[in-house]
């Protein structure tokens, strides 16, 4: 549908920092209580306060910065003025033309390098509830209330350059990003409860002209489906447009639930923010020692784990599944502990995604998948261990041979396994002539044998291993 | 005595109640304050149960502090928990904060007793305490005239004798021009050696808490209890308070005290007003004859003619006095008023009818504002956003705020281009002495009265004003003294020396003749 | 400006404060006279860096206590009247 056009997008990104406090103040960052109980007078904006920054929301937001492969740069605070009623003074403070981190790119997984332009910090605001209109939207409201709970939430706007080439690549930059800040501890970024949102500022081009259209900026981005489908949307609109000899006018547009955008009416007073310098707070210069304490503070990115696990035999798509799940760094540490890479992986592919496979400790992994290999477990009693192992993480709890010996899963002596195939063999000598004739199939009945000799507790694969080994003597 | 110090010494000692001290102050203000219109708002209730407390510890063998019982006034811009703080503005008329400002709380930890809060011009915008939504002070020298602003309030209830101690805020000279024509000590101190949580904002970059006193101890005394670092103040200092009562002791002899050309004539105008004065002897000092720099219009002979004398005093003393050119200063003004409102425009947002203060109702959230903003604020509130609005404004920043800011630069070179050959600046604080009311309604008028005060407050750096004897029609004049950042101590020994060489200044005369006399 | 700042005028008002701005401005232009090509603009009076507090909760102020002082508040919020002009 795009054929002969281009799709051209820049996303800016808001995530809600992971500190216990907020940006300027002493106000616990939380959410879920009561409304205006987790403010200060800073958040409330009384006449008097004033901010003081939190050093933990500058080191988180240059930990995403390095990990964006950002410059980090001396920065200094704006005033952003402009009126509303959930802005307590009036005013965002913000970065502006001094961002603490500039010029970075993002490879995304199978598509391309995205740029960065820029990720600054700046104060989230309250929130307001509409009364009386439909749904709590503005239309129809006969009133309005506010919480300043959110105020002075720490913030971190990334902002990509418009490198981004279509919806898919869009969604899957969001995915990446939020690897990253999750690996780095500076978010949960959750699209779907607002901790992280997305803006997709969109335009099109007649396809390989490189110029640069009227975009549309669209908000109310909550998951990455309707990042997806608000960038089609919008892309066929603006085609459309061209198509018809008209085109777009540059404004902010809405998501909405019946699956277009909406152009939000415009502010009855022009856009006249008049930035200045903050002056209740000093610039912010971190020296080159604090950013490599952060830098070395670090943990392994999303990317160079995912690398890893390919070389131990991990596929991409397992990598990015074990990536996904925060289990990179134990999978990657039971391997190294002498695990079976292969075990490993195939465990946190299939097997791990259970609450509590994060507080996994890798020695503890490590030697389950030994105690497998060497066939002291068969492999559905190592996923039965796993499960007691992940409801007991972290700490001694979790240990595999313990939780194996209270299950009752003793391991089959091999002179005792020996011994029962053998017997099944020679109980079965018709079964036999046809497995020695290629007759693979039938070897279920020596297994099944041995397991009802054993009452299941018999490893299968072993059986399996033991059966290949007579016939080819 | 009624100075801190002796209140202070004597309650501490046991030898005066603090209640009975605290009376005393509110017998005056009860009988006067009708008159002058220093408080917008008097505490006694509170003022008592806290001087019984502060007897109840001298009682009990606990030390008070260095302020035990001393009455303190504190300017209505300064925040105090569950008491009314105004900024003389109907936009905040009865708003009670929930918190006490850090210097509220310094003061009160050291045995201050809060006796009230002062009048002051609407959010400190102004020089003359007439632009207070609840009626102007009178300054207690003459009824007819203005204390000077927009501390007013505080400075006439030290003048009166209402309080022994008051604290201002100085943003454009809003501490020491008022002290001048009150004829008291004003400091302003260097930005970020005081706290400024909990001043309600006027310009952020310029506004310093500062204290008013009948004498240079006194202010050193209260000076040490207000500074320090806050840690809830990002602009607030990290450096050690030095012992600024150990500094009025000093001599003053070695020390480099430079005239300010441009803001100090030559005196040669001095046979128009009336002849030679007395203390001549520095005049004839060549380095104070070299004179550089062109004198700013507007600063009266007098006043002039009091610096001079002060500075010759201080020769005698044995300082080295000469002049000395801040070219600056001439654009300071300029600067000033571009970027204090631009600064206000932006402090003053918040007062939109949400969350405190002042609301008018209207259809909808941005009706609400407008019509709350313009019922709530006063004309001089209402031009200064107007202003500052317009110097922040897209097309206009860069030849507005960005050049101001780059004078403000300027002014910070030429000052360290001074203190490089001085050690502490001298000329007049105001320009004037006492002026009437109405007399300066034009507002280049009105703003003229900080020329001197300024440019202190573009580069910092703290200044003071000390009494030195008086100019046109008997009214007080007062002496600037400039020092470099954090050189308080330096410019309280010649503040000191200057003060020792002072003529007598007579109290207020309706002072005078009430309970005991202020001073 | 008065839009900007939210401040309701007459057309009265409007004339006033214009002359007034007018007034001001004027004396700015004693400034364009100045060469201030090298001289960088001077934000703050002393010259701090990275001052910075501790990630450590304190304890926030009483709601009551902020809710007394509000013009209107319902159900521990602030009340305002609607919010016109953003949304669609
Ligand atoms: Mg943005
Ligand atoms: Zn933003």
């Amino acid at each position: 549908m795009t054929a002969g056009w281009d799709v051209v997008v820049g996303l800016e990104v808001h995530v809600e920092l992971a500190t216990d406090t907020k940006l300027f103040s002493a106000a616990p960052s939380r959410f879920g209580d009561e409304p205006n109980t987790n403010v200060t007078p800073v958040c409330l904006g009384l006449p008097g306060s004033l901010p003081v920054l939190n050093r933990r929301a500058v080191e988180l937001a240059m930990a995403v910065g390095l990990a964006l492969n950002c410059e980090i740069r001396p920065s200094v605070f704006h005033r952003k003025n402009y009126f509303y009623p959930d802005m307590p003074k009036d005013y965002q403070v913000s970065q502006y033309d001094q961002p603490i981190c500039a010029d970075g790119w993002l490879d995304v997984p199978g598509e391309g390098r995205v740029g960065i332009e820029r990720a600054h910090l700046e104060e989230d605001a309250g929130k307001t509830t509409h009364l009386g209109g439909a749904d709590g939207r503005i239309h129809g409201a006969v009133g309005a209330l506010v919480d300043y709970n959110r105020a002075g939430t720490p913030l971190l706007e990334i902002v990509s350059r418009p490198d981004i080439g279509s919806a898919a690549e869009a969604s899957a930059y969001v995915e990446e990003l939020r690897e990253i800040l999750l690996a780095v501890g500076a978010s949960d970024a959750r699209l779907e409860e607002g901790s992280m949102r997305v803006d997709a500022n969109i335009s099109v081009r007649p396809a390989g002209s490189g110029e640069l259209r009227t975009r549309c900026e669209v908000k109310n981005l909550n998951s990455l489906r309707s990042l997806r489908n608000a960038i089609d949307y919008e892309a066929q609109r603006h085609i459309g447009l061209y198509e018809a000899g008209e085109a777009p006018v540059q404004e902010t547009r809405h998501w909405s639930t019946d699956g277009r955008t909406h152009s939000l009416r415009s502010k009855e007073e022009a856009d006249d923010y008049r930035y200045f310098p903050e002056p209740d707070l000093v610039p912010l210069e971190p020296d080159p020692d604090w950013i490599e304490r952060v830098r070395a503070a670090m943990p392994e990115l999303p990317a160079a784990l995912r690398e890893r696990l390919c070389a131990h035999g991990a596929d991409a798509a397992d990598a990015q599944v074990i990536a996904s799940r925060g289990l990179a760094a134990l999978v990657l540490g039971a391997v190294a502990a002498g695990a079976d890479a292969h075990r490993t992986v195939t465990h946190a592919v299939q097997n791990l995604a259970l609450d509590g496979a994060e507080l996994l400790e890798a020695a503890q992994l490590a030697s389950l998948v030994q105690m497998e290999t060497s066939d002291q477990l068969t492999a559905t009693q190592a996923k039965a261990v796993l499960t007691h192992m992940c409801e007991r993480a972290p700490g001694a709890a979790a240990d595999p041979s313990a939780i194996a010996a209270e299950l009752g899963y003793e391991a089959m002596d091999s002179g005792e396994l020996e011994a029962l195939v053998d017997q099944a063999i020679a109980d079965n000598p018709e079964a036999w002539a046809k497995f020695c004739a290629g007759e693979a199939k039938v070897a279920g009945v020596f297994v099944g044998a041995v397991m009802k000799a054993t009452r299941g507790q018999a490893d299968g694969q072993a059986v399996t291993r033991l059966l290949a080994q007579r016939r080819d003597a | 005595m009624n100075t801190a110090h002796a209140i202070a010494s004597d309650v501490r000692a046991g030898t005066r109640r603090a209640t009975d001290v605290l009376e005393d102050f509110l017998g005056r203000i009860e009988a006067h304050d009708g008159d002058v219109h220093a408080f917008n708002t008097v505490t006694a209730d509170q003022a008592r149960a806290a001087a019984a407390s502060i007897d109840a510890a001298v009682d009990g063998g606990r030390d008070p502090g260095p302020l035990a019982g001393v009455p303190v006034a504190f300017k209505d811009n300064l925040c105090t928990r569950g008491v009314a703080t105004t900024c003389s503005s109907r936009m905040l008329e009865g708003w009670q904060p929930p918190y006490d400002a850090t210097v509220v709380q310094a003061m009160t930890a050291a045995g201050a007793v809060m006796i009230g809060k002062t009048n002051l011009d609407e959010f400190a915008m102004g020089s003359s305490t007439e632009h207070s939504a609840f009626g102007p002070t009178r300054n207690p020298y003459d009824f007819a005239r203005v204390p000077g602003g927009s501390s007013g309030g505080s400075a006439a209830a030290v003048a009166a004798g209402f309080a022994p101690l008051a604290l201002g805020s100085d943003t454009g000279g809003s501490i020491r021009q008022p002290a001048s024509l009150c004829g008291i000590v004003g400091i302003k101190p260097t930005y970020g050696r005081v706290s400024r949580y909990g001043l309600v904002a006027f310009a952020s970059s310029f506004d310093q808490i500062g204290p008013f006193a009948t004498d240079v101890a006194d202010a050193a005394l209260a000076l040490g209890v207000i500074s320090g670092h806050d840690p809830a103040d990002s602009t607030s200092i990290p450096a050690a308070v030095p012992d600024f009562e150990a500094a009025l002791g000093r001599g003053v002899e070695g020390l480099r005290v430079g005239v300010v050309s441009e803001l100090t004539g030559s005196g040669r105008n001095r046979a128009a007003n009336g002849g030679p004065v007395q203390g001549d002897t520095a005049l004839g000092n060549a380095a104070l004859e070299d004179a550089a720099g062109e004198v700013l219009d507007g600063i009266d002979a007098d006043v002039t003619e009091r610096v001079l004398e002060a500075a010759g005093a201080l020769a005698d003393a044995g300082a080295i006095v000469g002049r000395v050119s801040v070219p600056a200063v001439t654009y300071g003004l300029t600067a000033y008023y571009l970027i204090a409102p631009a600064e206000a425009s932006s402090n003053l947002a918040r007062y939109d009818g949400t969350r405190y203060g002042l609301r008018i109702e209207g259809a909808d959230v941005e009706e609400m504002n407008r019509l709350t903003r313009r019922a709530g604020f006063g004309d001089e509130v209402k031009a200064r956003i107007m202003l500052g609005t317009f110097a922040l404004s897209a097309g206009y920043y860069d030849a507005y705020y960005g050049k101001a800011q780059r004078v403000r630069m300027l002014t910070r070179r030429d000052f360290d281009a001074a203190y490089a050959d001085y050690d502490v600046l001298l000329s007049p604080t105001s320009p004037c002495v006492a002026f009437r009311f109405g007399e300066r309604a034009d507002p280049m008028t009105m703003y003229r009265c900080d020329t001197c005060t300024i440019p202190s407050n573009l580069s910092g750096d703290p200044a003071m004003s000390v009494p030195f004897g008086t100019g046109a029609e008997g009214l007080p004049v007062g002496v600037q003294i400039m020092a470099p950042a954090l050189g308080e101590e330096a410019m309280l020994t010649v503040a000191a020396a200057i003060e020792r060489a002072a003529p007598e200044l007579a109290a207020p005369r309706f002072a005078e003749s009430s309970t005991g006399g202020a001073a | 400006m008065a839009r900007l700042a939210r401040i309701e005028l007459t057309p009265d008002e409007i004339e006033h404060y214009t002359g007034h701005l007018g007034r001001v401005l004027s004396h700015a232009r004693e400034l364009e006279d100045l060469d201030l090509a090298d001289v960088p603009p001077l934000a703050h009076p002393y010259p701090l860096r990275n001052v910075f507090r501790d990630d450590v909760a304190g304890s926030p102020v009483d709601r009551d206590e902020v809710l007394s002082q509000a013009p209107a508040a319902a159900g521990g919020q602030f009340e305002v009247p609607p919010v016109l002009g953003e949304e669609a």
